[in-house]
């Protein structure tokens, strides 16, 4: 069953072109010249219920845009949109029940109360029954280690501890959609891994539909198996993860370990070195010279062992991001 | 019905819980307002002190009147003023803190309106000692202990006068929509509600077409009328029209801040991420 459609969606802004000059500027205090920034364009896909899918692109992609569209923050130019066959911008008090949008960025718990105090206001704002409250927040904050927490003003909160809160937040009412937002941005490596693992356990129990933003491709490749590549606002890639690298990739890694102590002098004819750690070596080259290029060292060298690997998925994806970069994309997508 | 005044409720128990983190600063922030009143008083005093020998009066109100319409100037701009409002909506618009308001099952502008009689309530918990005292103290300044008539009208037109100075406020927020930056707006109201409303001047002491041209303004309500009401300034058939006035304010305000929301809305951007 879908759960999330999309069909065209288009969004565009005006917005205001800064003057070139001074001469420019002194214009704009009564004439203001605009421009149009097509954020998302034309985009289209579909989510299964229960699925966990990345929505990867750079900055002014038209990620978050597309996410905004979902949530009924904002309404689109043109296009269609249905989250659990709701449209998300007539924003129906049904709808917004049953889904939740996540921020990293953002913090929508009252700053200086305790945690717990904007969940007792959530119960009542999501209208869930006192017991299953209880039972969820039991659950919550047993998962996410944070019971001790909830009783100490959000403000002397660690970001991680406070991210926590938001996805306790977030997940109280049982969405059956939930749209994360870079939910691990600024977090140490210890709270991603934390947040990361509680994502997949609750995703893997209540099959809820999950559509994940992230620039952390280790946030991406632990959580989700399908991608959506989004860039200048268009759909570039739409299927599973491992295929992107694949796709997108022209190279591979040949790791090598020699049977001496020294890598030989001429090994860069074989390749670009990218890591020299004698006795091992690693050789990036092109995708379809893999073999040949394998049985020119194999002939030559005394190898104790080979390893052919695909790139890194994040510099791949880093890669991508890179060679299409938007020249007047827009920050405020 | 029940479960959304319980909403209600809960956001007035959380707001006045959040209003209690920083009850010492507030208290204190409180009670130092109180001191321009004492120092307007003794203004009024020297003012009327400079008409004729000190006894007379301006514009048919004694010293005495004018204590007593200041003091009840002052009651009603605890209830009408909005310190922070405006700005804060049109902050909340910049900053993207209004997304909660739009991902949630609840309504913007009657969250902030339960957040603000919150706030309201703090206030006058920590206020009334003062005022109490104040206007014990100038007693003598006033006619008498109003009518149970008058007492009512009074309370009405009291909370009516919050209505209207909130609704007010709400719509300069909501212009942030359009704006993004309200200060010099907010500016500009605030002069023109000073001028407007009585809080500088009893408005009867303009020139009659001024005057009359307040009359149709909802500015008055905020200060004049409520302050006129205590003090018997209107007859019975007066006090119905001025109350049935003020009420139609309230929804006429009420109507432009759904229509503003609306259409501020549809040109969101959702910005800061």
């Amino acid at each position: 069953m879908t759960a999330i459609r999309v069909e065209n969606l288009t969004k565009t802004y005006r917005v205001a072109r800064p003057a070139s000059n001074s001469a420019g500027w002194f214009t704009r205090l009564w004439k203001r010249e605009q421009t149009i920034v097509r954020a998302v364009r034309g985009v289209s896909f579909e989510i299964e219920q229960g699925e966990m899918v990345a929505f990867l692109g750079p900055n002014g992609a038209g990620k978050t845009t597309t996410l905004k569209l979902l949530s009924g923050l904002i309404y689109p130019t043109s296009g269609t949109a249905t989250v659990l066959g709701y449209i998300p911008w007539q924003r129906e008090n049904a709808y917004r029940r049953r889904f939740s949008l996540v921020m990293g960025q953002k913090n929508q718990l009252w700053w200086d109360l305790p945690a717990r105090e904007s969940f007792q206001l959530h119960r009542e704002i999501y209208r869930i029954e006192p017991t299953a409250f209880d039972r969820r927040l039991d659950e919550l904050t047993d998962l996410l280690e944070v019971r001790r927490l909830i009783g100490q003003p959000v403000r002397e909160l660690s970001l991680g501890e406070r991210m926590r809160m938001e996805l306790i937040a977030a997940l109280l009412h049982s969405p059956d959609v939930l749209l994360l937002d870079e939910p691990t941005i600024g977090l140490d490596v210890v709270s991603q891994r934390r947040v990361q693992q509680f994502l997949r356990h609750y995703q893997q129990e209540q099959r809820i539909t999950v559509l994940l933003t992230s620039h952390y491709m280790k946030d991406v490749e632990a959580l989700c198996r399908r991608a959506i590549v989004i860039n200048e606002g268009e759909i570039k890639h739409d299927g599973p993860l491992g295929e992107i690298v694949e796709r997108f990739s022209r190279n591979k890694l040949i790791a090598l370990q020699f049977g001496g102590t020294e890598l030989p002098a001429e090994l860069a004819e074989f390749g670009r070195v990218i890591e020299a750690a004698p006795p091992r070596a690693v050789l990036e080259v092109p995708r379809t010279e893999v073999s040949a290029t394998l049985q020119r060292l194999l002939a030559r060298y005394t190898l104790e062992d080979v390893g052919v690997q695909e790139r890194p998925l994040e510099e791949v994806i880093a890669e991508l991001f890179t060679s299409s970069r938007p020249e007047s994309a827009a920050a405020t997508r | 019905m029940m479960t959304a005044g319980r909403v209600k409720l809960f956001i007035l128990r959380t707001s006045i819980a959040e209003r209690l983190a920083y009850r010492a600063d507030f208290a204190f922030a409180t009670l130092v307002r109180f001191l321009p009143i004492v120092t307007q008083i003794f203004l009024w005093w020297a003012i009327f002190q400079s008409t004729k020998e000190g006894s007379g009066s301006l514009n048919g109100y004694t010293y005495a009147d004018m204590v007593a319409y200041y003091l009840l100037v002052m009651l009603a701009r605890a209830f009408s003023s909005m310190p922070g409002l405006a700005t804060g909506i049109a902050r909340d618009i910049r900053d993207g803190t209004l997304k909660k308001f739009l991902i949630q099952p609840i309504d913007m502008l009657d969250y902030l309106f339960w957040h603000r009689v919150a706030h309201k309530l703090v206030y006058y918990v920590v206020a009334a000692g003062p005022f109490a005292l104040v206007f014990w103290l100038c007693r003598s300044y006033f006619p008498g202990w109003p009518t149970p008539e008058i007492f009512a009208a009074g309370t009405v037109s009291l909370l009516l006068g919050f209505l209207v100075g909130f609704l007010l406020e709400a719509m300069l927020g909501l212009a942030g929509f359009w704006f993004l930056e309200v200060s010099s707006l907010v500016f500009v109201y605030m002069l023109m509600s000073y001028f407007l409303s009585g809080h500088m001047l009893p408005i009867d002491w303009l020139p009659p077409h001024v005057s009359e041209a307040i009359q149709w303004l909802p500015f008055k309500y905020l200060a004049f009328t409520p302050a006129a009401i205590f003090l018997g300034r209107y007859d019975n058939a007066q006090l119905i029209r001025e109350l049935a006035i003020e009420a139609s304010w309230v929804a006429a305000l009420f109507a432009a801040n759904r229509w503003l929301l609306n259409r501020g809305l549809r040109r969101y951007s959702a910005f800061g991420g």
